[in-house]
């Protein structure tokens, strides 16, 4: 007998499970049972499942049945003329859904020339095994694994056209690419996806070849004349946002040009290009520490009654400013409500970004780089017909990745760009490689997209034919002006006293353990010691009882405030220490300093 | 000035013999060896024990956490790689896969007699002598039926297998019925759970050969004949007939030390540590691992590396405490009152001052009393 359990719980037994599954999924194709309803029959534990709840992932397949696609060409005909729908195909049985349960029991063919007797269902199309990014890939079939992973996941980082209505909304940041192309090498699925509306990449004359070093290890070697006509430009989009809040006891912010009274006022110089109502005005050029938004707020703490009677400098500057390291031209601002009722600022700062050394770029091939050098157009090479490629890609890249899929890209886009026709390239079902050669053969050039190149430099010709074409480039989301830091003196936390950390503050860049290690393993005391200087802090120590004494200023002495006649130091040791110290005090632990003799030079 | 050590001499004595070098070629040799010497040996002040953890475990980052990889031929799975590397390190008291290499004195080379030895060696449990075994609950009793003809093998007989079975438990009757032996509980009423514990204690009695060898491997090694085994005993080998016992290795490191002392557990140490990095293709100076090793067993027993063993028995309260147990450190000093000297890397690191090591070990001293002398001296002769 054969348990049968609905959504996990036990409801009855039958006499043959198998059977019994099989007729579930007749009725279900029949449309007496719900479609949303799977069914699998387990022969191990004999026992059979049918799951209608929530959660599964379920995935479209024709229907099979001896041996034959229930899926024929009079129903694809009527699809055409728009006959049926997808939803008519599902409730007449021939598509259905299913489930990674009910997959188990299903044995799939992956095209309809493969179908044999025992086949229960068939592939809507083979590229459908990839997911949507992975399924814009072009020539995905002729890559390795694991390149199509990486450059499914750098599409994700593209840089485009991430909606049509950028100009109405209010995003935190947005990066969007100013003149985006439609990839010419598409396939079945950039359709459905909508890369025709939203692309995010441009296509771009690619030549194989190293050039003088500078693209070395990934790096890509542009064209500075492609630079200067747009190329794989962006955008960068940043809102700043502030709300007159209300707090307690009647008091709020306030937004407008702060008063020279108000504490930590920064200078009149600073305001001056704020409008009437404290808001920059449209257009304005900024640069970091720039007010966008004058504020005003109350103080956090509240000081003596007098101050607070006399109104005198009770309220605190808490203006928005243009972040560390940011800049840009003031793009639009936004007046609203905030879902407290508050009068809420939006400001926009738009900054443009060409593309600079150090900027990420990728193919859709999981190839990725950064820009190692910007050439003049005339030093370039060049081809025959006076064609400048855009980027000079390093031929090192090639062989150990093995992306064949990019080379016959790159000759695809090159056929298409001449005889003008998009090529579909979708993974398994493309355009065929031989196909693509004749036509660039019949359009003039070589049939192995090799071209004779120039030097720019000298004008001689290269010795070897290179492989040119024209290859989907994106724009990645990594780009060094977001990321350039560097630091000599600047701010130090307040508790240790130590180096802030992280970009956004400025911050140094820490010298870990293990780098310490390494100073200690070269025996290079004295650099050390500087290195971990950042903290030094000067203490006065009481030599009786290892107290940290106190500065006594009116008395201009030292004094320790356990003992009333003992000999007080000042001992040279980190803040963070000191710190240490104290904190081990609040723990009751009493931590004796015992001033010794004088070592060594500091 | 540094000496040649001993071996190195009577190395080059050697050499010079036997190429016939004239007098006064050797010492410009020697001298050239001494300067060759000198370049190998540390100086003052350097950081070996940071130098040493870094060459260990730079390599020992690039070991992935294979452990499959079957060494040789033996047909016996090894801990090899990282894991095997942490064993050592960590002074694990039993190593995940404990293994022996047995020598044989000369009158056993031969197959044969290698094969004999190694079926004295290898422990047999009652489990492998039982081909059937029965809980009866309705007499209470458990019935084991033995393999005569494999016992045979052994030596054994049910007479002795009995023999050894009344030996080593305890209220229980044991008869003989037929080829099977009964066991029952004098106590009335034994529970199934009690009969279960009783049935897998007896199985895994011991019965023949020496405790703790699982499995034996004779192997031809060079011109010779050696034991594989799983599973060590280095003390009860050693006594075996036809072992030599002076050669015979393990990789248990806490069994040598036991056994054969602390010397030879340092030995263990370095060998099974190098042997390791080697299997695995690195190349790590076997000095970086003889000081691990000094380390971990300059105590006279053997400690860790870590927290519970070298680590945590650092002079310095403050550089225990900066590496872990930070509380446990802090509290226990401050009961004890106890002092921190300042004479490490880390205390240093942490209050700023300047690191005892390399250029930070040495200071620049003079006599107050003789500066004057010389200064005296020097102004009368300007004079």
């Amino acid at each position: 007998m054969t348990d049968i359990y609905f959504n996990g719980k036990f409801v009855g037994t039958a006499s043959k499970g198998e059977k019994f599954a099989e007729d579930v999924r007749k009725k279900r194709r029949a449309g007496l049972l719900p479609s949303k309803m799977n069914v699998v029959y387990y022969k191990e534990f004999d026992e059979v499942r049918i799951n209608t709840d929530s959660g599964r992932l379920r995935r479209p397949l024709i229907v099979v049945e001896k041996g034959k696609s229930k899926l024929t060409e009079e129903h694809l005909k009527k699809l055409e003329t728009g006959e049926l729908k997808w939803n008519d195909l599902v409730a007449k049985g021939l598509l259905e859904f299913i489930d990674a349960e009910e997959e188990e029991n299903a044995y799939i063919a992956l095209t309809e020339n493969d179908i044999n007797e025992d086949h229960t269902h068939v592939e809507i199309s083979p590229s459908i095994i990839l997911g949507i990014s992975a399924s814009l890939i072009p020539f995905a079939e002729h890559n390795r694994g694991d390149r199509v992973n990486y450059g499914a996941k750098m599409t994700g980082q593209a840089i485009g056209m991430y909606a049509s209505n950028f100009l109405m909304r209010a995003d935190t940041k947005a990066n969007l690419m100013i003149y985006p192309q439609v990839p010419l090498v598409r396939t079945e699925s950039s359709d459905i996806v909508g890369l025709a509306t939203h692309p995010a990449g441009q296509n771009l004359v690619i030549a194989v070849m190293p050039y003088g070093g500078y693209n070395m290890e990934d790096a890509l070697v542009i064209n500075r004349g492609s630079v200067d006509r747009g190329m794989l430009r962006s955008a960068y989009f940043r809102i700043y946002e502030t709300d007159e809040k209300k707090y307690w006891g009647g008091q709020e912010d306030e937004i407008r040009i702060p008063d020279p009274t108000v504490r930590g006022y920064k200078s009149e110089e600073d305001y001056k290009r704020l409008g009437e109502d404290g808001i920059i005005n449209l257009e304005n050029v900024v640069t970091s520490g720039d007010v966008l938004i004058g504020k005003i707020s109350p103080l956090r703490f509240l000081g003596t009654v007098e101050e607070f009677m006399t109104g005198i400098e009770n309220r605190r500057e808490s203006s928005v400013t243009v972040r560390h390291g940011e800049k840009g031209i003031v793009d639009k601002i936004v007046i609203s409500e905030s879902a407290d009722g508050n009068r809420l600022i939006k400001v926009s700062v738009r900054d443009e970004r060409i593309i600079e050394i150090g900027d990420k770029v990728s193919s859709r091939h999981g190839q990725k780089g950064v820009v190692g050098l910007l050439v003049n157009p005339e030093d370039m090479p060049f081809t025959e017909s006076g064609i400048i490629p855009d980027i000079l890609f390093n031929t090192h890249s090639i062989p150990s990745r093995m992306t064949m899929g990019q080379l016959l890209e790159m000759i695809t886009g090159k056929t298409s760009s001449i005889s003008g026709e998009y090529f579909d390239a979708t993974g398994f079902t493309g355009v065929d490689e031989n196909y693509i050669r004749e036509t660039l053969g019949k359009l003039g050039f070589r049939e192995d997209g090799k071209e004779t190149l120039y030097d720019g430099k000298t004008g001689r010709q290269y010795e070897v034919l290179i492989y040119t074409g024209v290859a989907y480039y994106q724009k990645l989301d990594h780009m060094v002006a977001n990321k350039i830091h560097a630091r000599s003196r600047g701010p130090v936390a307040l508790l240790t006293k130590q180096p802030t950390e992280g970009r956004a503050k400025e911050g140094g860049l820490r010298l870990g353990e293990m780098e310490k290690d390494c100073i200690i393993a070269h025996g290079a005391a004295m650099v050390l010691k500087e290195r971990f200087d950042s903290d030094k802090y000067m203490v006065a120590v009481c030599e009786n009882c290892g107290f940290i004494a106190m500065n006594d200023r009116t008395k201009n002495k030292l004094v320790c405030s356990l003992c009333s006649e003992s000999k007080i130091s000042w001992v040279e040791m980190s803040y963070a220490f000191k710190l240490m110290l104290e904190e081990l005090k609040s723990l009751l632990i009493y931590p004796r300093v015992e001033v010794g003799e004088h070592r060594n030079p500091g | 000035m540094i000496d040649l050590p001993k071996s190195i001499l009577e190395k080059a004595e050697k050499i010079f013999e036997e190429k016939k070098i004239p007098q006064h070629k050797r010492e410009k040799i020697l001298e050239n060896l001494k300067n060759a010497y000198k370049l190998y040996v540390y100086e003052p002040g350097e950081a070996i024990g940071i130098v040493s953890a870094q060459s260990i475990s730079e390599p020992a980052t690039q070991m992935t956490m294979r452990s499959y990889h079957v060494a040789g031929s033996a047909g016996i799975r090894v801990t090899l790689g990282l894991p095997r590397l942490m064993e050592i390190f960590d002074a694990r008291r039993t190593p995940t896969t404990p293994m022996m290499v047995i020598y044989l004195d000369k009158q056993y080379q031969t197959k044969e007699k290698a094969r004999e030895v190694a079926a004295r060696i290898k422990e047999v449990r009652i489990r492998e002598m039982v081909t059937d075994d029965v809980i009866d609950l309705l007499n209470s009793q458990l019935e084991l039926k033995i393999d005569l003809k494999k016992a045979v093998l052994f030596n054994l007989d049910k007479e002795k297998i009995i023999d050894n079975l009344k030996k080593n438990t305890k209220d229980v009757t044991i008869k003989s019925h037929e080829d099977k032996i009964l066991v029952s509980p004098k106590k009335e009423d034994t529970s199934i759970r009690e009969m279960q514990k009783l049935k897998s204690k007896i199985l895994d009695m011991h019965l023949y050969g020496i405790k703790g060898i699982q499995q034996v491997v004779v192997k031809r090694e060079g011109d010779e004949w050696v034991l594989n085994t799983l599973g060590s005993n280095v003390k009860k080998v050693m006594a075996v007939e036809g072992v030599d016992g002076a050669r015979t290795e393990t990789n248990d490191i806490h069994e040598v030390a036991k056994t054969l002392g602390i010397e030879a557990a340092r030995f263990v140490i370095i060998k099974e540590a190098s042997k390791t990095l080697e299997e695995q293709g690195l190349e790590v100076d076997i000095r970086h691992i003889m000081l691990v090793a000094d380390a971990m067993t300059a105590t006279g027993k053997i400690q860790a590396i870590g927290r519970y063993g070298v680590a945590g028995s650092k002079g310095s309260v403050l550089a225990r405490a900066a590496f872990e147990e930070t509380i446990k450190h802090l509290t226990a000093a401050s009961i004890r009152g106890r002092k921190d000297r300042f004479n490490g890397a880390i205390e240093n690191v942490m209050v700023g001052k300047l690191v005892p090591i390399g250029t930070g070990m040495f200071d620049l001293t003079m006599k107050a009393d003789e500066n004057e002398k010389e200064e005296n001296s020097k102004s009368k002769e300007s004079k």
